[in-house]
Parts: structure tokens; C-alpha cells; sequence
């Protein structure tokens, strides 16, 4: 499946990339400007910059092929997508039990403690192709493909 | 400490209507201008660091940057201007050399823009390009007086050539002076295009062996980073003698700049100065640069073409047609536009001469001496888009390189602080953090696409003259008519006026 | 910077035809082929290059010099007298034509080189160099004197008219020929100047030609490096010194000279074998300048030979036809088969592609030469 992977030596650390993930899972997806100004509350990024020096990436969901938050969720509100193979969560269903969060062996999962509900990237399924945070990098140093591993 | 005298040079302006605080400006301006003031909650700035390089701008995501001249004035005065109280504050402050990057930016006239070109209207039809051939290959190197046939046959293979497709290079960059990034994204334009990339003064890195065959590689006064395999690795050599942004001056990589890739490519120790002496401290005479021209042909095998490079000065057409007869394929002449990673501020602004006229002179003198046909001209300095192009080759040229221009394709915005490695682009930095700001994928597509866009360019001015190969323009000065001009630079420049 | 030349811009017709026996044949028949092109011309310049009209003088340059007057001719016929033997000299004859108007004094003269002169230039290459400085020093030097053409056993006669009224006027049906080539002017502007009219020469060389040249400041520039100097105010000039310098001076075969001012594209060049490739590549690489950017058609003649060139895109007409030894070329067909209506062969080359009629006894002389040389 195509996955947003990142060259960190073209990540310059301008953390674009959340803030338009933030946009896209906002009520306001194609407007950056609402989505900040009247988004209150902001949805949580689904992706951050993890910075060291002169070394900077951006990091997200791997949506592995054996996912362990799908197996751990105790409501079964993780599932992998059988198609396109996106782990994604039903939001409802989520209770914030931060199971999740514990089993993934990337931390690529966050608390949204305002909502008590999990948020992990959801490869932008609502939004468009390529994702909101690849689309927006300035630098190409996200990419969105597909890669045999 | 002593109070400063220096106000702001510019002015960053933030619409607060559109600022949502993302601190993207914050991270990006290495100079420090923009903070988040936690207990306001909005974003803050010292207009004072402000370069005016435009980075935080391009990138704010929401447009609420602008960055204006500082808006303080001084009482009017014509002969004492804001640059030249700055510069006395400045050296009262620091008691130094006032340095600067880029080319020339006083208000010099520009002769590209006093000359106009010509087309063809009902007896020679102009030529469309998308539907008739047009040619642009370019061969730079020595051609004998004659081709010798023999029974149908060359008698006598053409000395070594650069091919180009488009008469378009970039000049030398020294990677040092420029990030490994942007050296990168220049080799692979070049590859992609045709033509040839200059390692300048540099060296050549390991990674870019690989563009061998789309480089020229220089040898200048402090042979930095020069062996057998950098000789060989090139398609042609470049002797640099001099440079238009700074004639007569050598060259200062601060110790600062030389890091561990650095320091293995030009083959110094990390960390030390690399310091090219003003002359080369083996040419003192015309006669000793023949002797260097003749070893490094030697050295390669008489295999690739030897250009000189010069600074465009006073006496450029005697120097140049000095240098054609001591044996250079090519002589590159950079003109007093001519960029640079760093000069001292009073060279680059009074030293040397318009390329315009240094064109014309060594294409007129070599003419003159019948010599022309066997030597290639190179001019660099001060081309700012394709009709400069085609106007200098109409003057004279061969060919031109591009180094200002190049730059800006990679997201230079000509702030001038190339010499302070603090480059926000990624261009004029060695800094890990600001380097990688230049995707050179990025930057290969963008110098490509400039190259591309000039020769779709080229071939359409061409077109209107009815011309279909580039050969036929150079040195075809009817094609130039000279506007504002007085008699004496027409005929330096041996062009008509318009309506003449 | 040298006094620049305008070049005046033309449309117009040629024609030319070539007995490759060497049996000559009289001016009337080319006469009759460039009038059928009336329409192509606008009066204001026609003229003919005659080769084989002078077998008597066979081994002299033979002069056809215009005067704007008379002392125009006494300063040449000085410097003539000085350089040169003259062994015979007069007017060229011509008949009045109501049509023709004010011509300037046209005269003609057979001179040999001086013996101490040719000591100096062993080689008849130097004599054709000595000539050529002095034809070039006249045209420069002396004011109202024109020299037409100063090759051997050949001449040109030209004038303001239709070429139908020039060839009446200089009586160009009492001469024998084995090659003629005509011209008939249309200028866009209207400089009333015979020596402006066609053919062009230089020693052996002629040129009649139908087209504006636009890399003319690049192919002048070059050759003024190498001492040729153009006076005229036109391209057609340009085009007999690139031919002279390529062939006479450089010494290329006449089929590479070809190859150079109506080059092959890069990419045809990209598909030859690799001799060729090397070659072409090596000659437009050296040659380039020499390149006519532009449209054209010519005819050039030497006295061993025409050559009939378009331009490499076919920008102007050409028509070729062949019938037993002769070879015609002309702007039109309708030219032609004025002349011969039932040719073996016609056809139109293609642009760049050279038709060549040489002498046989020309070819015959090389194979033996090559035989020898083998
Ligand atoms: S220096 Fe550049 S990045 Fe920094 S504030 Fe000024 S324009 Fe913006
Ligand atoms: S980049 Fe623009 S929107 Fe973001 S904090 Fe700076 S000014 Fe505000
Ligand atoms: S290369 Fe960088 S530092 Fe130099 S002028 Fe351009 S943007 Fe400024």
C-alpha cells in the first residue's frame, strides 16, 4: 500500500506539515485560515516533528500489517482497513482507555484528552490523495508511495 | 555596550487578522526575527535582523507576512545616501572591511537593456519552432584554421570540444561557497539539459564524480582540492584567474565554513581558512600561464579542452586575445555584475567593467588578430533572462554562464548575505540545518526548467529573425540596434542605433 | 568596427544552364529562359555570367569594369597599368535600348600578372590573391570604379532593367558559352545601382541568387576576418567570398563547402555513420558562422562547374531538368522548358541538397588525378 514516508536529510523542521494536518481533520478541511481561527476547538495533529539538532522528521502512523493497537483495542474500534489497508478508528467507538497507545511499538498514537478519544493518522481518507502533510511539505521530504518492504 | 547606530533596514509586518501563530516564520528565519510571546499569545518581531531574504514570507501559510523597507528616512541628500551612512556607521562600529555576497548592485547603466533586437517581416520569412527545426548546439574549444580533407576524409581530428545543447552554463560555484545541495541540484540540471556545471575553486565532492562528463573543473590560485582524478573526472578545466565581483582579489573560506566534507573535497584540513591567494603565485607572466595551460592539457592527455577565466577590466581584450594565443580552448570573461560568495563591498561596487563592452572589445580584437574562429567566448556576469542571452551572443559570444540567475532558480532572493553562511534558501550555507532547506531534486527541477524555459526562449527570438541555428546569431551585431546610447559606446559596442 | 554594409532584401529568378562537353552555345537561349520569368523581377537590376566567351584570352583575367566617370577610369587604368600587363582593352560593346537609361562607362580588360610580380607570387593561387587585393582595393579606393567580374574566360554583364533589356543591350546573343547563369531583381527598395545588380564574382566565381540571407552579420563579420571586405549593399556578395574562401582558400571539395552553408540538421547528422558524423560534425563546428541562415536559392559557377543550392528548409524555388550533356536550373519549370521542352529528367531538390553539373573533361582530370594519387 503507498504510505507517507519521510527523508528527514530534506525535513527542514518548518512543522508545516502539522498544521495542515491539523486543517484537514478540522470542520474546516480546504480552509486554513477558519480552520485555526474558528476551529475551536483545534483538532490534535496527527503527525508531529520529532527535532534533534540539526536532524528534524516528521512521524506518523506506519499503519503496520500487523498492527498491535488493532489487536490490543478493547472495543474493537481499531480495524485495518481490508482494502486499503488503512488502520483506522471509529471514533464513536473509541473509549480512551489508551490501550492503544501503549501497544504501539512506534508511539505513533496520541491522547486527545479534551475529547478522551485516541487520534492517529488516518492517511487523510476524507481528504484527498496524496495526504494533507504531503501534499503541504514544502521541501518533498514527505513522500507519499508505495514501497516493498 | 556601546549603543548601535544602526536602524533597521527593513520592516516585517505581520497581519494579525491572519497570523495563527504556527511559528513556521519562527523556525525558519535563521536570524532570529520572529518569537512567540507565550504570555500575549502572538507572535513578535526584531525588525532589526531582518535581511529582507524573504523566507519567513514564502513560507507563512496563511500570506500575513510582508517585509518592507524600513520606512525611517534621513534628511534628503543626493550625494550622501542611506548605503553610505550605514557603511560609515558600520566601520565605525567594527573598524573592518565592509563585506557583502551577490554582484554589483549600484546603479551602473545596463547595456543589455540600450539594446533592442531585430525580426524579419515580409522578405525573409520568421521561422516557428514548434513546426521547423531550430538548432542550438554549441561546440566550445580551439578549431583549427582549416578543416584538412584528404580524399573526402578528415585529415585531422577537431581538438577536444565541450558539446553543448543549449549555449547556456552555470559558472563556477565553489562547493563551500555554495552547499553541497546546491552543487548537486546544478550537476544534475546540467545532465539534464545539456550543458555543464563549474566546481569553481571547490573541488569536486565524491558524490558528484558521477556528473563527470557535465563538468568543468577549476583550478585556482589555492589548487583547492586539485589531483590527477579531479583533472580527469571533468570534461573540460577552467583556470581561473579572476572573477568580475572581485577582480584582483583572491578568495576566503572562513574556517568556520570548512567542515568535514569540505575540508576531504578541497583537500584541506577541517576547520582551517582556505585562502586563495590573489595571483596565482606561479603566473606572473602570460608566459607562465601558457606553461600551466600546456601542463594541465599534459596532465589530461591533451583529452579535454583548457579555458581561462577572467575578470571583465580595463585592458580585457589585450589580456583576452594574450590568453587565446598562449593556448586556452576558451576564455570565459566575467563581467562587474558578476556574483560571489564573498568580496569586500568597495571591489565589488568600483572594480571592473560592464560585460556588454568587454564582449565586444575581445570578440572585435580577436577578430581584428583573425584569431576569433580558433578560441571560444565565454561571458558570464550579469545575464538576467534569455534575450540577454541571445543579445550576447549576437555581441559576440559563444556561449554564457549563469550564476546569479542559477542561484535564484534554487530560491535565492538576493539578500546579499551569501558571506555570512547564515543563507535561509540552503545555497550559501555549509549549516546541516539550513542545507537541507535545498531539496536538490527540487533544485535540479527548477535549473532545469529555467534552462528549458530559455531555450524554448531562444529559439522563439531566433525564430522571428529567421534563423534557425544559433551559429548564424553569434557575432551577427546587425541584429542589435543600441537605444540611449551615445556614439562612443555604439561603437564600442559596434552596433547601429535603432532607425539607423 | 568597419563601415557596415546594408544588405537590401530581394525576391527574384535565376537561371542557368551548363554544357558539361564544354560545347558552347549562344547567350539567346538563357536570355529566353529568364524572361519567362518577367513576373519575378521589377526592373530594377538583370545581368548574366558568360564562362568559354573569351578563348582568345583564355589565360587572362579578364576585367569588366563600371565608371562613374572618366576619371574614375584613367585612376584604375592606372593602377591597372602598374600591376598588371594589359594586353587589350576597350569598351564592352553594347546596343542602345529604349528601356535602359543612363548606364555608367563599361569597360573590359585582359591583363596578365607582371613577371616581377609573379616571382614574388610563384603559385597561381598568389596571382588569383594579387588580383583579388587589387579588384578589392579598386572597388574600395576609387570612387565610381566598379569592377563586375575578373575571372578567366568569363564575364558578367549586368545593369538596372529586366534582364530581357540588359541581355539586348550588351549583345549577349553574339557570345558563345559552355555556361550561363541569369538573373532578374526584384529589390524592396530601389537603390538604382548598376554594380547592385546580380551576378556577384570573384575571380572564377559567380552568383546569381534569389533570397535575404539572415545570419548576413555573422557570415560578413567572418569573412572580414580573413580580409574579405563587403562594400555591396548585398548578400549575394557574402555568399561568393563564403565560397571562395571555403573552396579557394580552405581548400574544401565544393560538396563539403556545400555541406557547410546549407549544413544538415544536428539530428540528421546524429544518424551517420560515424566518418561522416565526425566530419559534418567538424565542419559545422568550425564552419558554423559560414552557415547562410535564411532563404535562398543560388546558382554558382565556376569554370568547371555550376552548383544550384535551396536553403536547408526549402524556404525558396528550385527546379532542376537534364537533357542529354546539358544541365538546367532555374526558380520555375516554366523556365526551362522554354528553352528544352522535353528534358530526360526534372525534378526539385530538396533544401540543402546541391545539384552539380561539372565539366567532363573537370571530372575526367580528377579521376586520373585520384588514380595517381592511389
Ligand atoms: S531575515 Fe528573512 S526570514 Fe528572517 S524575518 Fe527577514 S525576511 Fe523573514
Ligand atoms: S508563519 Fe505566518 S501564520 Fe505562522 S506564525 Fe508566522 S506569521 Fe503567523
Ligand atoms: S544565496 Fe542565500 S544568502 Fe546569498 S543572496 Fe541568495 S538567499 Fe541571500
Amino acid at each position: 500500500m503507498k504510505k507517507v514516508y519521510v527523508r528527514e536529510e530534506y525535513c527542514i523542521g518548518c512543522h508545516l506539515c502539522e498544521v495542515y494536518c491539523v486543517m484537514a481533520h478540522s470542520r474546516y478541511p480546504h480552509d486554513l485560515l477558519k480552520a485555526f481561527k474558528k476551529g475551536d476547538p483545534l483538532p490534535l495533529p496527527r503527525l508531529w516533528v520529532e527535532e534533534k539538532g540539526p536532524l528534524t522528521f516528521a512521524f506518523q502512523c506506519r499503519h503496520c500489517e500487523e498492527p498491535h493497537c488493532v489487536s490490543a483495542c478493547i472495543t474493537g474500534a481499531l480495524q485495518k482497513d481490508t482494502t486499503t489497508g488503512v488502520v483506522t478508528c471509529e471514533q464513536e467507538r473509541c473509549v480512551g482507555c489508551w490501550t492503544c497507545v501503549l501497544a504501539c511499538t512506534y508511539g505513533a498514537i496520541r491522547r486527545d484528552t479534551k475529547n478522551g478519544k485516541m487520534v492517529k493518522c488516518d492517511l487523510c481518507s476524507n481528504w484527498g490523495e496524496p495526504p494533507a502533510c504531503v501534499y503541504y511539505c514544502p521541501n518533498e521530504a514527505l513522500i507519499f508511495v508505495e514501497r516493498g518492504e | 555596550m556601546a549603543l548601535s547606530l544602526l536602524t533597521p533596514m527593513f520592516k516585517v509586518e505581520r497581519d494579525e487578522e491572519l497570523c495563527i501563530q504556527c511559528k513556521v516564520c519562527m523556525r525558519q528565519c535563521v536570524n532570529g526575527v520572529h518569537w512567540y510571546d507565550e504570555e500575549e499569545d502572538r507572535m513578535r518581531c526584531d525588525h532589526k535582523k531582518c535581511v529582507g531574504c524573504h523566507r519567513c514570507v514564502v513560507l507563512c501559510p496563511t500570506g500575513a507576512l510582508t517585509v518592507k523597507k524600513y520606512p525611517l528616512e534621513f534628511r534628503e541628500n543626493a550625494h550622501w545616501t542611506l548605503d553610505y551612512i550605514r557603511s560609515i556607521y558600520l566601520q565605525a562600529e567594527t573598524g573592518g572591511i565592509l563585506l557583502t555576497g551577490m554582484g554589483n548592485d549600484r546603479p551602473y547603466p545596463v547595456y543589455w537593456d540600450h539594446m533592442v533586437l531585430n525580426a524579419s517581416q515580409v522578405t525573409n520569412p520568421s521561422i516557428d519552432p514548434l513546426r521547423e527545426p531550430m538548432e542550438l548546439k554549441t561546440y566550445l574549444g580551439r578549431k583549427p584554421k582549416a578543416v584538412e580533407i584528404k580524399n573526402g576524409k578528415l585529415a585531422e581530428k577537431l581538438p577536444p570540444q565541450l558539446e553543448l545543447d543549449v549555449p547556456i552554463m552555470f559558472s563556477a560555484m565553489s562547493f563551500g561557497s555554495i552547499s553541497l545541495n546546491a552543487v548537486k541540484s546544478l550537476a544534475q540540471a546540467a545532465r539534464e539539459t545539456g550543458t555543464f556545471f563549474n566546481t569553481g575553486e571547490g573541488g569536486l565532492h565524491r558524490d558528484l564524480y558521477e556528473y563527470g562528463a557535465n563538468t568543468i573543473v577549476q583550478v585556482a590560485s589555492g589548487r583547492f582540492g586539485v589531483d590527477p582524478d579531479y583533472l580527469k573526472a571533468g570534461a573540460g578545466i577552467e583556470i581561473k584567474i579572476g572573477q568580475g565581483a572581485k577582480p584582483g582579489i583572491g578568495g576566503h573560506l572562513p574556517g568556520e565554513k570548512v567542515g568535514p566534507e569540505v575540508s576531504a573535497t578541497r583537500m584541506i584540513p577541517l576547520g582551517s581558512d582556505a585562502i586563495s591567494p590573489a595571483p596565482h603565485h606561479d603566473i606572473y607572466s602570460i608566459e607562465d600561464l601558457r606553461q600551466l595551460i600546456f601542463s594541465l592539457k599534459e596532465a589530461t592527455n591533451y583529452e579535454k579542452p583548457v579555458g581561462v577565466k577572467i575578470a571583465a577590466v580595463h585592458n580585457v581584450a589585450a589580456i583576452a586575445s594574450g590568453i587565446a594565443r598562449a593556448g586556452a580552448d576558451f576564455v570565459a570573461i566575467d563581467g562587474f555584475r558578476g556574483g560571489t560568495g564573498a568580496a569586500p563591498l568597495r571591489t565589488r561596487d568600483n572594480v571592473g567593467i560592464p560585460i556588454e563592452f568587454a564582449l565586444a572589445a575581445v570578440d572585435e580584437r580577436l577578430r581584428r588578430e583573425g584569431i576569433r574562429n580558433e578560441v571560444s567566448i565565454v561571458v558570464g556576469g550579469s545575464i538576467r533572462n534569455s534575450a540577454d542571452v541571445v543579445k550576447a551572443i549576437a555581441l559576440g559570444a559563444d556561449a554564457v554562464y549563469i550564476g546569479t540567475a542559477a542561484l535564484i532558480a534554487l530560491g535565492c532572493h538576493l539578500c546579499q548575505k551569501c558571506n555570512t553562511g547564515k543563507c535561509n534558501w540552503g545555497i550559501a550555507t555549509q549549516d546541516p540545518y539550513l542545507v537541507k532547506r535545498l531539496n536538490p531534486e527540487i533544485g535540479a527541477r527548477r535549473a532545469a526548467n529555467l534552462i528549458r524555459a530559455w531555450a524554448h526562449e531562444i529559439k522563439e527570438l531566433l525564430g522571428g529573425m529567421g534563423i534557425n541555428a544559433i551559429e548564424s546569431l553569434r557575432g551577427n551585431r546587425l541584429m542589435l540596434r543600441g537605444i540611449g546610447l551615445n556614439e562612443k559606446e555604439l561603437s564600442i559596442l559596434g552596433i547601429k542605433a535603432a532607425g539607423e | 568596427m568597419g563601415n557596415f554594409c546594408e544588405y537590401l532584401p530581394s525576391g527574384c529568378a535565376i537561371s542557368g544552364i551548363i554544357n558539361k562537353k564544354g560545347k558552347r552555345f549562344n547567350g539567346e537561349r538563357i536570355l529566353e529562359s529568364i524572361a519567362v520569368m518577367h513576373e519575378r523581377s521589377n526592373g530594377l537590376g538583370g545581368g548574366f555570367a558568360a564562362y568559354g566567351i573569351y578563348p582568345e584570352f583564355k589565360d587572362h583575367y579578364a576585367l569588366h569594369v563600371f565608371y562613374d566617370s572618366e576619371k574614375a577610369r584613367t585612376d584604375t587604368e592606372q593602377l591597372l597599368q602598374e600591376r598588371f600587363h594589359v594586353d587589350e582593352s576597350g569598351p564592352v560593346p553594347t546596343r542602345p535600348v529604349r528601356a535602359i537609361t543612363r548606364p555608367p562607362l563599361i569597360w573590359r580588360y585582359f591583363v596578365q600578372v607582371k613577371p616581377q610580380q609573379k616571382e614574388k607570387q610563384i603559385f597561381s593561387v598568389e596571382a588569383d590573391d594579387y588580383l583579388v587585393a587589387t579588384v578589392m582595393e579598386i572597388n574600395e579606393k576609387i570612387p565610381g570604379a566598379f569592377v563586375v567580374s575578373s575571372g578567366k574566360n568569363m564575364g558578367v554583364f549586368k545593369g538596372v532593367g529586366y534582364p530581357e533589356d540588359i541581355g539586348e543591350f550588351y549583345r549577349i546573343d553574339e557570345y558563345q558559352g559552355y555556361i550561363w547563369t541569369a538573373h532578374g531583381r526584384f529589390p524592396t527598395n530601389t537603390p538604382g545601382w548598376w554594380g547592385g545588380a546580380h551576378p556577384f564574382t570573384l575571380l572564377d566565381w559567380s552568383v546569381v541568387h534569389n533570397g535575404e540571407i539572415s545570419s548576413y552579420g555573422a557570415n560578413k563579420r567572418f569573412l572580414e576576418m580573413f580580409g574579405y571586405c563587403c562594400t555591396l549593399q548585398t548578400d549575394t556578395e557574402v555568399i561568393t567570398y563564403v565560397f571562395d574562401f571555403l573552396v579557394r582558400k580552405q581548400g574544401l571539395p565544393l560538396e563539403l563547402a556545400v555541406k557547410v552553408v546549407a549544413a544538415p540538421l544536428w539530428s540528421e547528422i546524429e544518424l551517420l555513420d560515424p566518418e561522416q558524423k565526425e566530419l559534418l560534425t567538424t565542419l559545422r563546428a568550425v564552419y558554423g558562422n559560414l552557415l547562410l541562415n535564411g532563404p535562398f536559392s543560388i546558382i554558382l559557377a565556376t569554370g568547371r562547374e555550376i552548383l544550384a543550392l535551396n536553403d536547408r528548409i526549402k524556404l525558396r524555388p528550385l527546379t532542376a531538368a537534364e537533357k542529354g550533356d546539358e544541365l538546367y536550373v532555374a526558380s520555375e519549370e516554366a523556365a526551362i522548358r522554354k528553352i528544352c521542352p522535353h528534358p530526360d529528367r526534372v525534378w526539385m531538390p530538396d533544401g540543402g541538397e546541391p545539384v552539380i553539373g561539372r565539366l567532363q573533361e573537370c571530372i575526367e582530370k580528377e579521376t586520373t588525378e585520384s588514380a595517381e594519387l592511389a
